[in-house]
């Protein structure tokens, strides 16, 4: 029999039934691996259901750091018969089945090494409660994998006390799950496998969080004190996320009183309505939200464009259009967020690619939308957002100070002759802005989204209207300058070939390049981190003669904007799209790059 | 240009408040309403209220959403910041801004469209929150901007100035704010000055959400003959509960009126709403008698006025949210930013 061999380097599959207790086994289960040293990159895939439907969850561990998805599974945990057919579909040649064997199946295929272990047997033997039966079988299935790849089984003892420090009552029936599964396969899986998890250190200086847990800290960091949300997968658990973390970091000495306000609003018009409130008044509040919410508030977020008040918003985007593919993964929020709102509107995005990422991203949001007084989207999505990523470790320097931007203050205005709320002073096209309550006689005026003068005064002049739409482009401008830079994977351009990549495909793009570049074809690429494009986006893609741009959306909208706003010849630029709903992998990247200069149509990956 | 003159806006000799401020102090810019419009009687009614409440008129937010209403807030408190945002969402404008400093006096100028209609979700919510804010309904019954539509607090078969009939009942936002746990709600006349401006001042002072729904006829669209929000009808068919008079804190509270007569609402800061009843024996602080007179008297084609409904002692929705007494939008970096040293712990329980 052909057994697939490894070290610390293998895709591992979990098939369960939703709503069955399994999502925290098999994350302990990666958790686990991350311990051990090795990097992870676990990631759930669900129904938009609560209870019944199959649900999956993949691990890829790779000691290289590799954390994009793979395709091809070698070791499948089917523990839900529904989808067993498809779970041995996907199991590659000489991979490991381990089933839940108190019913015995015949799978039908020759070329896998099936390990079955009666679970629900063993289960139903050691505990009485028809619910603990249940639930504890899957850690025995997380003791099976701890025998067979020889892991330390004493890491996921700690992590069983961990888990339920508090209510010590759970630790021992949870771990004598675990021992249940593991003597098994002690017993009777010896040798059986090839695939081993040997102890490393490729997780210094690295932790295991989601984008949204990640953005919701930086929110906290970031000085916000007011989040208004309105629930929506796949962004909720970021609002939640600051809220959890505001309760810990944000309450006031002596009073217990909240230095924050979190309010779940009834809609998404009045999430974003609230957050401009918020700003409005000189608090820093952000609201988080999906495509859909986007849509509901564009009406909103182009009043803050006009009338210039900074807000945050996370648009954490999932499989469109309409209500789509809600807990699966795409981009293709760019064009809806970059132009939102009817008129002439363009906003500044900034797009992260790991959570570390959004925490710097978030804090940066706050400062931006301060200093450029208007609405600053920071656009995740749902991989990056609700998976767990091997990440670089959250990092704050405490002589950061905030920005908030051009803000007068009561002294600042008794010095003042006159005050214009729209008078461009300084000529980077943006205008200063008081708070209410500031100042008795001066500063006071009346925000609208209607056409206004530099005196923010109602004016149906045309002219006046357009000086004001010229004054917002030259902001805009200003943005292009401050916004996050593009990352180079080399420092100098040396190829005529370059790749434009941006956001979650970026764990994918790192293997990708290792791949091209055992095959000697020298490519260089960047990694897009904001909109509006600073001048060294132009020049890469000036310096280039073939541009592929990557992108987990059908209409490549990312190359959209680069042609609109470049008006760069659209020969150049061709489009690497995917757009299924599972996270973008290198190897099709690399296919589909390879396809196109040999000129052989790419296999489908 | 209003239907209550502004008063001594030329006589050489201003009369002056606490803080040596004339009426004239608490003015807006020009209104661009019709001539004789009721929101334009509102405004000045404003005006009037918060001049002898002696209010500083920078520490007021005025703020609306979009239609002859909400054009209001050009009209008073020059002084102030303003908010004209966008149709039918000034709640969530509001709310957000009154999380972010709790310490201004949020004034929230709506009509019968913006918070009937497109943003009755808004109010509902808004109102069931407790916001601290005074939300002015200037309630014609018609889209004037639009010009003359019905709206939805238009009553059953009443008819448009083209004769055409309104199909649909009225929405009655005082019933369901009452409904919906708003803590102060009365409704009046834009021409009833005498009966508006401490039915203002008294709202103003409330903890929490204040509704006045101000009927404010319509002169080019809603105020024929056939119309039940016109001058002419609602003089006919007013019903006003009580005659109030508001005592602010501080001032010994006298009272001209027989024992018996008057009932008196505390408010949070220590200032009386003393009512005359002129015509129900009435109980402003009990929800259910509240709304069974204000069905009563619809019933009876009256339309009800004075203050419908008090709780002083409601909680607002910054005390619900337990928010720190110091205004969200002072807090600093220091108070803010828990730092690095906060950082290890977070990033030792992700490993």
């Amino acid at each position: 029999m052909k057994k697939i061999e490894s070290v610390n380097d293998f895709v591992i599959k979990f098939a369960n039934v939703n709503g069955s207790g399994s999502a925290s086994a098999n994350q302990m289960f990666a958790k686990g691996v991350f311990r051990s040293g090795i990097p992870v990159s676990p990631k759930n895939i669900f129904p938009s259901n609560i209870q019944g439907l199959p649900t999956w969850f993949e691990v890829r561990v790779n000691e290289k750091g590799y954390l994009g998805r793979r395709e091809g599974i070698d070791i499948s945990v089917a523990m839900n018969p529904q989808s067993y057919g498809e779970d041995i579909k996907e199991l590659r040649s000489g991979g490991y089945l381990i089933y839940d064997s108190s019913w015995k199946r015949d799978f039908g295929r020759e070329d896998i090494n099936v390990l079955g272990i009666p679970l629900t047997e063993l289960c139903v033997n050691e505990f009485s409660n028809p619910k603990q039966r249940l639930l504890f079988k899957n850690l025995g299935y997380v003791g099976v994998l701890a025998s067979i790849l020889e892991m330390d089984k004493d890491i996921y003892i700690t992590l069983i006390n961990e888990q339920f420090k508090g209510k010590e009552k759970l630790i021992e029936p949870n771990v004598k799950a675990l021992e249940i599964g593991y003597s098994y396969a002690e017993e009777n899986f010896k040798g059986l496998c090839d695939i081993k998890v040997n102890k490393s250190d490729k997780t210094e200086g690295l932790i295991l969080t989601s984008g949204n847990d990640a953005a919701g800290l930086g929110c906290v960091y970031g000085g916000a004190t007011f989040c208004a949300w309105y629930p929506i997968t796949p962004s909720t658990s970021l609002a939640e996320s600051y809220s959890n973390y505001s309760e810990k970091l944000r309450i006031e000495i002596g009073t217990d009183k909240n230095k924050f306000a979190f309010i779940q609003a009834e809609d998404e018009l009045a999430a974003i309505g609230m957050t401009i409130g918020a700003n409005w008044n000189g608090a820093r509040g952000f609201t988080a939200t999906s495509g859909p919410g986007i849509s509901l508030m564009s009406e909103f977020i182009g009043l803050a464009y006009f009338a210039e008040v900074p807000s945050v918003i996370f648009d954490v985007q999932r499989g469109g259009p309409s209500t789509g593919m809600p807990t699966r993964t795409q981009q293709s929020d760019l064009l809806a967020c970059a132009y939102a709102s009817h008129g002439d509107t363009k906003h500044v995005l900034l797009i992260p690619s790991d959570p570390k990422e959004c925490f710097d991203f978030s804090i940066e949001a706050f400062d931006l939308a301060d200093r450029l007084q208007t609405p600053v989207m920071v656009l995740l999505d749902l991989d990056l957002g609700m998976n767990d990523w091997s990440t670089k470790e959250f990092d704050w320097d405490d002589s950061k100070e905030y920005d908030r931007g051009k803000v007068l203050s009561k002294e600042d205005l008794d010095g003042m002759e006159k005050f214009g709320r729209y008078l461009d002073v300084d000529g980077d096209g943006i205008p200063y802005r008081t708070y209410p309550g500031t100042h008795p006689d001066k500063g006071a005026y009346f925000t609208r989204g209607t056409s206004h003068d530099e005196y923010a005064r109602y004016t149906e002049d045309g002219d006046k209207n357009a000086e004001v739409l010229s004054r917002l482009l030259k902001k805009y401008q200003t943005a292009s300058e401050l916004v996050p830079k593009p990352v180079f994977n080399q420092e100098e351009s040396t190829s005529s070939i370059g790749i434009i990549y941006f956001g979650s495909t970026d764990c994918s793009m790192q293997e990708t390049l290792d791949q091209l570049d055992e095959e000697n074809l020298n490519v260089d690429a960047m990694r897009l981190r904001a909109f509006p494009f600073n001048l060294e986006v132009w020049e890469f893609i000036e310096d280039h003669d073939l541009l592929f741009i990557v992108e987990q959306n059908r209409d490549g909208q990312m190359r959209t904007l680069i042609m609109a706003e470049g008006g760069i010849i659209p020969d150049k630029l061709v489009s690497i799209l995917c757009f299924d709903g599972q996270p973008i992998t290198a190897s099709y990247i690399k296919n589909k790059i390879n396809a196109h200069l040999s000129g052989v149509p790419a296999k489908i990956a | 240009m209003t239907y209550i003159t502004k008063p001594i806006n030329h006589h050489p000799r201003l009369e002056t408040n606490k803080l040596g401020l004339t009426r004239r102090d608490y003015e807006g810019a020009v209104s661009t309403l019709c001539a004789g419009c009721g929101h334009d009687s509102i405004s000045a009614a404003i005006v009037e209220a918060c001049f002898q409440l002696s209010i500083e008129a920078y520490r007021v937010a005025k703020l609306s959403g979009i239609g002859c209403s909400s054009k209001a807030p050009a009209y008073f408190l020059n002084q102030s910041h303003g908010f004209n945002s966008v149709h039918g969402r000034m709640p969530s404008i509001a709310t957000g801004a009154a999380m972010a400093n709790h310490e201004l006096l949020y004034l929230g100028v709506s009509g019968d469209g913006d918070s009937a209609s497109i943003g009755i979700g808004q109010f509902i919510h808004c109102a069931r929150r407790q916001l601290n804010m005074t939300y002015f309904v200037e309630n014609n019954g018609t889209y004037g901007l639009t010009k003359g539509q019905f709206s939805a607090t238009n009553d059953l078969e009443s008819k448009s100035k083209y004769g055409d009939e309104n199909l649909f009942p009225a929405i009655d936002l005082p019933s369901m704010a009452i409904q919906l746990g708003a803590s102060f709600v009365a409704r009046s006349f834009s021409g009833d000055r005498d009966q508006l401006v401490p039915l203002i001042k008294a709202a103003m002072c409330h903890k929490g959400f204040s509704l006045l729904d101000i009927i404010s006829p319509c002169v080019t669209f809603n105020n024929h003959n056939t119309s039940t929000k016109s001058y002419d009808y609602i003089r006919e068919h007013n019903e006003a509960l009580s005659k109030p008079d508001f005592v602010p804190l501080g001032k010994e509270i006298t009272t001209s009126y027989e024992p018996g007569e008057s009932s008196e609402v505390s408010l949070h800061d220590g200032s009386t709403l003393s009512l005359t009843k002129l015509a129900l024996d009435y109980d402003p602080t009990d929800k259910i008698i509240a709304i069974k007179n204000i069905q009563e008297s619809q019933r009876d084609g009256k339309v009800l006025t004075g203050l419908l409904y008090a709780d002083p002692s409601a909680k607002d929705l910054k005390e619900i949210l337990n928010i720190t007494d110091q205004p969200l939008n002072t807090l600093t970096q220091e108070q803010l930013c828990p730092g690095k040293s906060a950082l290890k712990d977070i990033n030792d329980n992700l490993k």
